[in-house]
């Protein structure tokens, strides 16, 4: 086990080191280059030669390339030209982390606690109307482009019928902030309203963020179950007399759910893409919302932070749920 | 790996996918024994289950009237579609988006002009965004996969190493970065940006295929009978390692264009609205989303239902292809 995670650590390692190759390679080839991706139109001749220097431009391309790296791990990505001007390009990312954490869990949450039953449900009746439904709905899932669907929540259920908050992630009641949490400070300050007003400004967003996933991890767990169904090891556990509740949680469900495990790994990382989407449409002030006005005003070193962030958190996830299964599944650790 | 959970992580999938392809000796006459004439191909057994498939009819029939309408809409729109007509009527304060009227079914853009026409027509570039788009990150990963599969050893580890990097941004995310790349966004940038984040899963899918290719028996068979290396991997492993590729590929045009209108979006899509693009108009219609919420609607009804019919072709085409499905 602990052979595996080293292994898969490694992995890790060398897929960070060709990721920040890409990122290196990527802010030079940005329109003006790195100097003015990153002082935008305020360069004066004295700041570019400033940048110039400190960034080493006038050095060999793979002292850059060290000095990029040097920067990049003691958390200097410079200062935001476009986002929050003047504010350190790492700060942004660790103060909006938390809003955009909270809404994936919520969105993912949701998603798997639909998603899984109703696969499970979808592959019991497979042929059935209700399986019929299920698969054309995921399907749909799949094709509606996210901040449509965003804003099509918002302008029914916050515009029109006026029932949910339209924007932002709480209604101003002078809540004390611990953890940034809005939803946990509530609860843990006894400030029950203020959990109430976050839990209902999460719901739009977190289903239009969920759909997607939804989708993909409801037709996983249906043709992960309607396969295991197939099993020989499912008719014997039948034909030796297992009561039909133990059949399904020992012997469908705990070999059905491996590859779901995997696909709600995988899904984080349409989280963070779909963020960008539904935190911008519900104005949400999270890391999704800085990375879509970052890309409009073209704020090259809060890209930088938030791109190699999101690639690092997914990697990460990743990395978890590989471990998980290895847990889960003992089959795995070998390969 | 066991057999009970073919997906791990998303290169898995693909590989796993990959293993789908066409193996032309084995499996098939074998499945082939079991109730379907001996000696059928894939090709014509899965066809001969799609004709009967009401979910591939209904998928490529919503394909073919896409297509149609892309090349006849010229002649059938009743407007230029870049021409303002009711620009006379654009008052931004109190009219920015003049309604419904004779000749004008669905009234005007915010320019003026007609909003039928520019979704007829629009037809024409969504089809592009979406063709080239395919066409671009198949030409890449076809390039890279080959290079993989043909040859094996560092070639194949290096490739599928910067591959792997590649999967692991998240792939929107992925097409946002390349498209802020360019100083001049235009709708080239648009079908680059969104085709480069495929080249990955192509390359990955096919690089797969191939090597299970590389040890077969047909493959083992023409090496000694002296057939060099370019013509097999060129006619005897490529031609059998397409299918999951083209299946691949019916979902992509999908994505590409989901993708091509969240770009549009994010304000990285193509500045010049002459000739419409539904995803364009889309992304455009963010401005007046509120007041005139129909200026999004239809372009995105056109989005999902284009994205549905290639999504069930691909879908009909990946379950027809599928060997395990022969059963």
């Amino acid at each position: 086990m602990a052979r595996f995670i080293i292994r898969r650590l490694l992995q890790m390692v060398g897929v960070v080191a060709v990721l920040s190759v890409l990122l290196f390679a990527w802010l030079r080839s940005l329109p003006g280059g790195t100097v003015s991706a990153i002082l935008g139109e305020r360069a004066t001749p004295e700041t570019r030669a400033a940048l110039t220097e400190a960034f080493g431009l006038d050095q060999p391309i793979y002292v850059q390339y060290l000095k990029f790296v040097q920067r990049a791990a003691t958390g200097d990505f410079g200062v935001s030209t476009g986002v929050l001007p003047g504010t350190d390009a790492l700060q942004i990312f660790v103060d909006r982390l938390p809003a955009t954490i909270e809404l994936s869990v919520a969105a993912l949450g949701l998603a798997v606690l639909l998603a899984v039953p109703l696969g499970y449900l979808s592959a019991r009746r497979s042929g059935s109307p209700l399986d019929s439904g299920l698969v054309i709905l995921s399907l749909v899932g799949v094709a509606v482009p996210v901040f449509f669907l965003a804003f099509l929540l918002k302008y029914q259920f916050a515009v029109e019928w006026n029932w949910l908050p339209v924007s932002g992630r709480q209604d101003s009641l002078g809540c004390t902030r611990i953890t940034n949490f809005f939803v946990l400070d509530g609860l843990m300050t006894r400030e029950f309203d203020c959990s109430a007003s976050a839990l209902k400004h999460l719901v739009l967003p977190s289903l239009a963020l969920a759909t997607i996933p939804f989708a993909v991890i409801f037709r996983i767990t249906r043709a992960s179950v309607l396969e295991v169904l197939g099993e020989d090891y499912v008719r014997t556990a039948e034909s030796k007399g297992l009561t039909a509740r133990v059949v399904r949680a020992r012997h469908v469900m705990r070999n059905a759910l491996l590859p779901v495990v995997t696909t709600i790994g995988l899904q984080t990382g349409a989280l963070l893409a779909g963020a960008v989407l539904t935190e911008k449409v519900f104005a949400w002030g999270g890391i999704g919302d800085a990375l879509a006005r970052a890309f409009e005003v073209r704020d090259y070193a809060v890209l930088q932070v938030l791109i190699l962030a999101a690639a690092g958190i997914y990697v990460f996830i990743n990395l978890l749920v590989d471990i998980s299964y290895a847990i889960i599944d003992p089959r795995v650790r070998t390969r | 790996m066991s057999p009970a959970n073919p997906f791990t992580r998303r290169k898995d999938r693909i590989d796993e996918l990959a293993a789908t392809a066409a193996s032309p000796s084995g499996g098939i006459a074998e499945a082939g024994a079991v109730d379907e004439k001996p000696g059928v191909s894939l090709i014509a057994s899965a066809w001969s289950r799609l004709k009967r498939s009401p979910v591939f009819l209904l998928g490529a029939g919503i394909t073919l009237v896409f297509v149609v309408l892309a090349l006849v809409s010229p002649l059938i729109a009743p407007h230029d579609p870049a021409a303002g007509l009711l620009l006379d009527q654009v008052r931004p304060q109190s009219n920015p988006v003049p309604g419904p009227q004779d000749g004008f079914p669905l009234g005007a853009d915010s320019r003026g002009r007609d909003l039928l026409s520019r979704l007829l027509v629009g037809s024409q570039q969504t089809l592009i965004v979406g063709v080239f788009a395919t066409i671009t990150g198949l030409a890449g990963g076809l390039s890279l996969g080959i290079l993989a599969g043909a040859f094996g050893g560092w070639v194949d580890a290096l490739v599928m190493r910067v591959v792997d990097v590649m999967l692991s941004i998240p792939s929107l995310l992925l097409a946002f970065s390349i498209a802020a790349v360019a100083a001049r966004p235009s709708q080239v940038t648009v079908i680059i940006a969104v085709a480069a984040v495929q080249v990955p899963v192509f390359a990955r899918l096919l690089r797969g295929s191939m090597l299970a290719q590389r040890s077969s028996d047909h493959v083992v068979a023409a090496r000694a009978l002296g057939v060099t290396e370019r013509a097999i991997v060129f006619r005897h492993m490529l031609p059998n390692s397409l299918a999951p590729v083209i299946v691949q590929s019916t979902l992509v045009l999908a994505v590409s264009i989901i993708d091509a209108a969240a770009l549009s979006f994010l304000g990285l899509g193509n500045p010049n609205d002459r000739q419409p693009e539904w995803g364009q108009m889309l992304g455009r219609a963010q401005t007046y989303i509120y007041d005139y919420p129909h200026l999004a609607i239809y372009p995105a009804l056109c989005i999902i239902v284009v994205a549905l019919g290639f999504t069930l072709m691909g879908e009909s085409l990946r379950e027809a292809l599928d060997p395990k499905s022969r059963r």
